[in-house]
């Protein structure tokens, strides 16, 4: 009996936690390139889900299409937001971005409130596929399929950046943007289309967890996109593998937590935050880096 | 009145964020601490007010020690999201304490907080603030924000220093919510979430980083133009908080440094006027 | 007498050893500089002396006291002070208030005298302002005192480094680079400004690319290559030493070495 719930427990975590995963793989990319902290991340992942929620809803598509559109409308939305708010500051300080960045996400959010009212929606799935009986380990649909798309997005994600020549250029531009420039890569073309891929896993992710609640409202993404940055930091950010794991051991710890103090359930990823900052701020396998003086 | 404790709450930030560059996202959080905290020894305790406000005052700033130990060994984008990761697990706090009231917060304060009360707190605050920034303690905040491992090379010990400005940013901002708190009689803990804490930020980016006329000019604007926007239309009102969000943009875009700043010499050369005036001064020099 | 005394100093950055068990003596007094190629280990060894690092291996005595594990404002309480390779000023700041903060270690305004300005505040900041002036005084800034650190040109900018680090009033003071990119003149005057400091009875240690300045102002070279030091002792010695010739050789610096 206990293992059972022990164990319905974890792949509730696990669920969760491949959503955070998803959404830190976002915030991990910028980061990586940019050094900022995109905080309209999690309203690119609130549009992600009404997005899909639209599609299920008003035009009635399939789930497949649901989660296809909330990705392209997150992924445009990502390069538009960047476009517009971040690229005539990329040569400002480093307070400047991340003020506009927290200009645009109250934007959006309150556009949405605006758009959608403040009140919860509900988002069925609308599509039917069999769950996973494994003896004690039971698996619903749902989760199954969330873990299946995520698993599927993240290794696709890692076969984009390591084996592609676009990859290629991102981890290049990552390094050093001028080294980078000097050549030949268009480092705008390749942060555009870092937060394209960015901004359409937070979509999915957006489309994922609402169908997995059931709910989509426009303050949803606030939770979600603060700890998808907490698991950017645990895994180390700007280290994509890292935000993968970060996420999972997020989403875990939330769960598993939440049995003992569902009241501090939200608290929990940000004392994780905290302890991580201050043993091991470059996050579980981020390098070390050294101020040049 | 409220102009008044948003003032306070403008210019404390702008001592940890503007002279000391020490981005805070979880200024509300020592409001709110200020505010419950003189709310129950006032209470609970019958604690006269000005006495109260003080204790408010002071576990702000012992709250604003105890988290800036920690933290701000952190630089820059992890401070940030680190003090946004405190206001919240306080605000869970709250919401959860039963001497806190939870959710439903704490009602039937008396009101005591009158306009020459805050006249004379903003007054003292202001006060106490130039005369901090114009001694040993202030030069070394802003040696801090220009160049900390400078400022260490010079004998300044870059984290004690750091705390400090946390802790009397947050000793102000527990008197503005002590404030608040005798003016507006009910407190709940969704009156210091990260949104209140975006709000004092905003203020701050508006007048300019590091210029406390400026933090006062911004705490005005951005408390007078909501109440002038309802009077003139309700539904204008309702896109207070999408106007913030670009106003933000368009802020960090057209003018960074905000509406008064001490570097406007650099937005003399670029602005339009500016390129007259060096165009002129060129001139007067050529001939 | 010896002032500082760094043994077996090593310091390794992710496997490579920018210095490689490097001994440093430097007594009481004395100009001396240090010389090498680029990436030899000059700045790593003023950022172990000035506390900006902890060395992986080694120990470093001030004043008969172990400092190896302070952090750079204890070491400069305890009377060593710097410039920086690539100025660091604090550019929004006036000049004067510059040479103010130097001087914070030497102060104690706390934040209660700061508000309620007493005498003893007062009487401070008197003391503190006219010993900035003095200093500016001394290094020829007098008259931009009200400028801000930033807007000086580079040479005056360097000089502002060197009044900020004065004003900390160290025993030892470590000049990094501190003719880089000044023109003849400013370099001579420089000569003379730091032949001035030496005066005043301070030990300085200097890193410098700029050879007739080290060979006309040294009492004493270290040469370091590949973070090894090989070489020690006075220019003469040093000039014609096979080794530090071989490291410079093919370099523009190599032939001055001789020429000097």
């Amino acid at each position: 009996m206990f293992f059972s719930q022990f164990f319905a427990q974890v792949v509730n975590g696990l669920t969760l936690g491949s959503t955070y995963a998803l959404i830190a793989l976002g915030y991990t990319m910028v980061y990586g390139i940019l050094e900022l902290i995109n905080f309209a991340h999690s309203e690119i992942y609130m549009t992600g889900a009404f997005i899909g929620l639209m599609a299920v809803t008003v035009y009635k598509l399939p789930f497949a299409a649901a989660l296809l559109a909330g990705m392209a409308g997150a992924c445009m939305l990502g390069v538009i937001i960047e476009k517009v708010a971040y690229r005539p500051l990329r040569k400002a300080n480093r307070i400047a971005p991340l003020i506009s960045a927290i200009g645009v996400s109250i934007f959006l959010q309150n556009a949405a409130l605006l758009a959608m009212g403040p009140q919860a929606r509900a988002f069925p799935a609308n599509f039917s596929a069999p769950g996973l009986n494994l003896g004690i380990i039971q698996i619903s649909p749902l989760q199954l399929l969330i873990l299946i798309i995520s698993i599927f997005l993240m290794v696709g994600l890692h076969f984009l950046i390591q084996k592609t020549k676009i990859g290629q250029a991102m981890r290049a531009t990552a390094q050093d943007k001028e080294t980078a420039q000097l050549m030949g890569i268009k480092i705008d073309r390749v942060i555009s289309f870092t937060f394209a891929i960015g901004s359409a896993l937070g979509g999915a992710a957006g489309v994922l967890v609402g169908v997995y609640f059931n709910s989509a409202d426009p303050m949803m993404g606030f939770f979600p996109g603060l700890k998808g940055f907490v698991a950017a930091v645990l895994g180390g950010i700007g280290n994509i593998p890292g935000a993968m794991v970060g996420g999972l051991i997020l989403g875990l710890a939330e769960v598993l937590g939440a049995v003992y103090m569902s009241q501090y359930k939200d608290a929990i990823a940000f004392a994780v935050l905290i302890l991580i900052l201050l043993f091991k701020p470059t996050g579980l396998m981020g390098r070390r880096v050294q101020e040049k003086v | 009145m409220v102009i008044g404790i948003n003032i306070i709450l403008a210019v404390s930030l702008n001592l940890v964020s503007g002279f000391t560059g020490q981005l805070s996202l979880g200024h509300a959080t020592f409001m709110g601490i200020g505010a419950y905290t003189a709310t129950l020894f006032a209470l609970k305790l019958h604690v006269p007010f000005l006495v109260a406000l003080i204790i408010g005052a002071a576990t702000a700033a012992f709250f604003g020690f105890i988290i800036g130990v920690p933290t701000l060994r952190l630089k820059g984008d992890y401070l940030a999201i680190a003090t946004l990761g405190f206001g919240e697990i306080m605000r869970n706090i709250l919401l959860n304490l039963k001497i806190t009231g939870g959710p439903m917060g704490l009602r039937g304060i008396p009101k005591i907080t009158n306009i020459y009360i805050v006249a004379a707190a903003v007054i003292l605050v202001i006060f106490s603030l130039n005369r901090i920034m114009n001694s040993r303690v202030g030069k070394s905040f802003i040696a801090i924000r220009e160049d900390e491992l400078a400022a260490e090379a010079m004998g300044i010990n870059t984290t004690n220093f750091k705390i400090l400005a946390f802790a009397i940013g947050a000793f102000y901002a527990g008197i503005a919510g002590g404030l608040f708190a005798f003016l507006f009689r009910y407190i709940n803990p969704n009156n210091f979430g990260f949104m209140k804490s975006i709000e004092i930020l905003c203020m701050v980016v508006l007048g300019g980083m590091g210029n406390t006329s400026g933090a006062v000019l911004g705490a005005t604007i951005l408390t007078i133009l909501p109440e002038f926007l309802r009077s003139v239309s309700p539904v204008i009102s309702q896109y207070r908080m999408v106007f913030y969000g670009i106003l933000l943009v368009v802020m960090m875009i057209v003018r960074p440094q905000g509406l008064l700043s001490d570097t406007s010499f650099d937005f003399l050369k670029s602005s339009v006027f500016g390129k007259i005036k060096v165009k002129k001064i060129a001139e007067k020099g050529g001939q | 007498m010896t002032l500082l005394e760094g043994k077996d100093l090593t310091m390794v950055f992710g496997g490579l050893a920018a210095l490689d068990s490097v001994d440093i003596n430097i007594n009481k007094g004395e100009i001396l500089s240090l010389i090498g190629p680029n990436g030899a280990g000059k700045t790593t060894l003023f950022n172990l002396l000035t506390g900006v690092y902890s060395p992986t291996r080694g120990s470093i005595c001030f004043k008969q006291r172990e400092i190896k594990n302070l952090k750079p404002y204890d070491i400069t309480k305890m009377g060593i002070a710097r410039t920086f390779q690539n100025i660091r000023l604090f550019g929004e700041m006036s000049v004067l208030d510059n040479v103010i903060i130097g001087q914070h270690c030497r102060t104690n305004t706390g934040v209660f005298g700061a508000i309620f300005r007493g005498p003893a505040t007062r009487k401070e900041e008197k003391k503190v302002r006219d010993r900035a002036m003095d200093i500016l005084n001394f290094v020829g800034l007098a008259g931009e005192a009200g400028e801000k650190a930033k807007n000086l040109p580079y040479g005056k900018q360097r000089r502002l480094e060197m009044a900020r680090a004065l004003a900390t009033d160290p025993d030892l003071i470590l000049l990094d680079e501190p003719a880089a990119g000044m023109n003849p003149q400013e370099t001579n005057e420089l000569i003379n400004l730091i032949d001035k400091i030496n005066d005043m009875g301070k030990t300085v240690l200097l890193i410098e690319h700029d050879m007739k300045l080290v060979m006309g102002i040294s009492q004493r070279i270290m040469v370091l290559d590949y973070g090894k030091k090989i070489a020690d002792g006075p220019p003469e010695k040093v000039r014609n030493d096979e080794k530090v010739i071989k490291a410079y050789l093919g370099d523009r610096a190599g032939k001055e070495v001789r020429a000097c």
